[in-house]
């Protein structure tokens, strides 16, 4: 089970965000837990300036605006 | 299992380059005839309508027809190079390059990259404590977001749709020059201690973010985007604002606003500012209506001041960045970049008179 988290302080753009991993994990079948995190402290901490960010297991792999389908797929295959 | 696309073959992606350079190109060659047709297109068009040639209905329609396109074209155009610009930063390389950096030079670089940095309101908290807690010093981070929204594509665009290239230029020089000076006034203040205390005390993890390699489409593709974003968003305002502007410029009488926006009236300044603060960023809206109260007599300054204010002074914006900042902070910044939106609205009327 990946641990995906989609950092965010809840604007459009971040619910569509994670609405996109959850489908895309869907489509590969790849199990995953989607989590929100709104808090701005711990966005902080995460070293991003921009959001949504996209954390998978610990990792920030995306930081700014909506992500690319192909490039999620490259981040929950890994 | 997830299918990964193989590579294309370099040949293969040199003429998908070259396809993508030409569309661009296509694209250009069509804008430049366009633009060129505006004024024989419009004539044509209020020619058909069965309204009498200088009647009041004739001038608004004319007006409509002529500015919709005009201001479309062309805020198409600067959101398109503007989102191509964009795509060679981004928030964490511009703090990376602000860490660290003295105040003076600190708060030209960071106005400058506010400029060219994609930046959304909805991010400004993050931003704010990202730049903050990675040492970026409090000024050079108020110069960063006092000019990033401030310098905008649509209000650059749309200024130059209306006032040609001269204004828009000045504002550009004049928004850099409110958000330099402010943000180097509240680094030499030294509020640091004026911060929320769990914001003083965060300090930012270190982000190892993947290197994204854009390639020329890539870029394009960016451009594309911004426009289908932005001119998306604010297409409807625009079209509303032309129109008010539209009635304005063919019923109001002449010179009926001279006496309450003109350059004589210096009290219009500070009136403008403070009525722009309530009111949220529709520069969009705006900017159209305010070419249409100067056709009547409003002075450029009174007018500018007012648009940025509206912009750079939002009430919403305040309210969200109250969760980091101290409301006396909150008001230095209202008082210290009010002051130098009031000094380009005098200083432009006495400029452009």
């Amino acid at each position: 089970m990946k641990q995906v988290k989609v950092l965010g302080p809840g604007c459009k753009r971040c619910e569509t965000t994670a609405e996109m991993v959850k489908a895309e994990a869907i489509k590969l079948g790849i199990a995953v837990h989607v989590e929100k995190v709104t808090d701005y402290a711990e966005i902080a901490r995460y070293g991003i300036v921009s959001t949504p960010g996209i954390v998978i297991d610990g990792k920030v792999v995306h930081a700014g605006g909506l992500p690319k389908a192909e490039d999620l797929a490259r981040w929950l295959a890994a | 299992m997830a299918t990964v696309e193989l590579p294309a073959s370099p040949g293969e992606r040199t003429t998908r380059t070259a396809l993508w350079l030409a569309g661009t190109a296509a694209f250009l060659v069509v804008w430049v005839l366009a633009y060129g047709q505006l004024v024989p297109v419009s004539d044509w068009a209020v020619a058909q309508l069965p309204l009498d040639p200088g009647s009041h209905a004739h001038e608004a329609v004319r007006f409509f027809l002529y500015d919709t396109p005009k201001v479309m074209l062309l805020l198409t155009l600067v959101v398109f190079g503007m989102g191509i610009v964009r795509s060679f930063f981004s928030p964490e390389r511009t703090r990376a390059l602000l860490a660290g950096r003295r105040e003076g030079m600190g708060n030209v670089a960071a106005a400058t990259l506010g400029i060219v940095t994609p930046f959304c309101s909805c991010s400004a908290v993050p931003l704010f404590l990202g730049f903050v807690s990675a040492g970026v010093p409090l000024g050079v981070t108020f110069s960063f977001l006092i000019a990033a929204p401030m310098v905008n594509e649509v209000a650059l665009g749309l200024l130059l749709a209306t006032f040609g290239w001269t204004v828009a230029a000045t504002y550009l020089g004049f928004g850099l020059g409110v958000a330099i000076v402010s943000g180097w006034v509240i680094g030499r203040l030294r509020l640091e201690g004026w911060l929320e205390p769990w914001v003083r005390e965060l300090r930012a993890g270190a982000v190892d973010l993947p290197v994204e390699v854009l390639k020329v489409v890539d870029r394009i593709r960016a451009g594309i985007d911004a426009v289908r974003e932005i001119v998306g968003r604010v297409w409807m305002w625009i079209i509303a604002g032309i129109a008010v502007g539209a009635f304005i410029h063919g019923y109001v009488p002449a010179d009926l606003l001279a006496g309450v926006m003109g350059k004589d009236a210096w009290w219009s300044v500070p009136a403008a500012v403070a009525l722009g603060i309530p009111m949220y960023s529709n520069a969009a809206g705006i900017i159209p209506v305010v070419e249409a109260l100067i056709g009547k007599g409003a002075a450029l300054g009174t007018v500018l001041a007012f648009m940025m204010s509206v912009i750079a002074l939002s009430l919403p914006e305040m309210i969200i960045l109250r969760k980091v900042l101290s409301v006396r902070l909150i008001a230095v910044f209202v008082g210290v970049v009010g002051l130098g939106i009031l000094a380009v609205g005098f200083l432009f009327n006495l400029l452009f008179a």
